[in-house]
């Protein structure tokens, strides 16, 4: 019996696919996504019937976010510090980070990111399953910070995924990461069962 | 304390065993030519003496003149340190002998020199660009870059 060998790719070729990958996504990303605002005039459009509905449903959601563990770079420390004991963000109902991102809801985008690292963001962003909310946190996240101008750095992550929230600083503080998921919070309580 | 060995007496040492292979030396580095590294390279690890078994760092620096390769070297038999330097004057092919068989340390090493500053080293097993993508154009760490 001949047993059917798998096609394996050479070395080579690996890094000419990731190459190009690479390439593609860089010039598909030139512009920065829009934040998604269409949840700003919900609370306008709202009707009656599902209104309690959603309230019960935002804060059940809202009090069990399920972080995806990504640190790409310094930041990474303060996320790491933030869920530690001092700052404490099981408070929040997020006790656990998740590994893989099929679990998790909120993506804290921690640190740095280059274009060889982008399209793993980018996979790792769709595989999260819907509803799922964003991050930025740093200012390298935000706009690049001081690498904005190399030729390795992504100038902001809004150009690979849509963000949610933004939390500046260089890295910022335990504390400002903690309002940066308030503000989370306050957007979750505004979303409606009839989008979702 | 690792010893920072003067450059000067072991330039004197080099020069014994390989004549016209120093280019300069002075008390912090040696500078040997570009075509006697690896000889001399293969010196400084097998001198009873000098025994440079570890590389501690390969890196390289443009000085737009030239392009210099620096290897940080100690012994961890004797306790003591060196700096060899060798430098390239064509910027457009700049070559210079791979020391993978010397210290495997410089395998990363050297495929991160030739990513970011374009030196071609000769006899390395593997030279593709190590931090950057396959088919970047240019090298991001020379100064004539953008």
């Amino acid at each position: 019996m001949e047993i059917e060998r798998p096609e394996i790719a050479s070395p080579h070729e690996i890094d000419v696919a990731e190459a190009s990958r690479i390439e593609k996504l860089r010039e598909s990303c030139q512009q920065p996504i829009p934040d998604p605002d269409s949840w700003l005039d919900e609370e306008i459009s709202r009707n009656v019937l599902v209104t309690t509905v959603d309230y019960v449903l935002d804060w059940a959601r809202s009090r069990s976010i399920f972080p995806l563990m990504f640190g790409l770079a310094c930041c990474a420390f303060e996320m790491i510090g933030t869920a530690a004991s001092r700052f404490d963000i099981s408070r929040f109902g997020m006790d656990i980070f998740r590994w893989s991102p099929r679990q998790a809801d909120l993506m804290i985008v921690a640190g740095t990111l280059t274009w060889k690292m982008a399209p793993a963001v980018k996979l790792v962003y769709d595989q999260m399953a819907e509803p799922k909310w964003v991050i930025a946190m740093g200012a390298c996240a935000i706009s690049g910070g001081t690498f904005r101008e190399s030729y390795s750095v992504v100038p902001g992550i809004n150009r690979i995924i849509p963000v949610d929230v933004y939390v500046p600083g260089c890295p910022p503080r335990p504390e400002g990461l903690i309002y940066g998921i308030r503000q989370i919070h306050g957007k979750i309580g505004k979303e409606t069962i009839k989008r979702a | 304390m690792t010893v920072a060995l003067n450059g000067e007496e072991i330039a004197k040492k080099i020069a014994e065993a390989y004549p016209d292979s120093v280019a300069a030396a002075d008390k912090a580095a040696v500078v040997v030519t570009n075509q006697s590294l690896y000889a001399v390279a293969e010196f400084l690890k097998s001198t009873p003496g000098l025994d440079f078994d570890y590389l501690n760092d390969l890196t390289a620096v443009d000085y737009l003149d030239y392009l210099e390769v620096v290897y940080h070297l100690s012994s961890l038999k004797h306790n003591h340190s060196l700096v060899l330097k060798t430098r390239c004057y064509k910027r457009e092919e700049p070559v210079v002998t791979s020391v993978v068989r010397l210290w495997r340390a410089a395998d990363y090493q050297e495929r991160e020199v030739y990513d970011l500053m374009g030196i071609t080293f000769e006899g390395h097993p593997n030279l593709k660009r190590l931090l950057l993508w396959e088919g970047f154009v240019g090298h991001p760490l020379r100064r004539d870059y953008l």
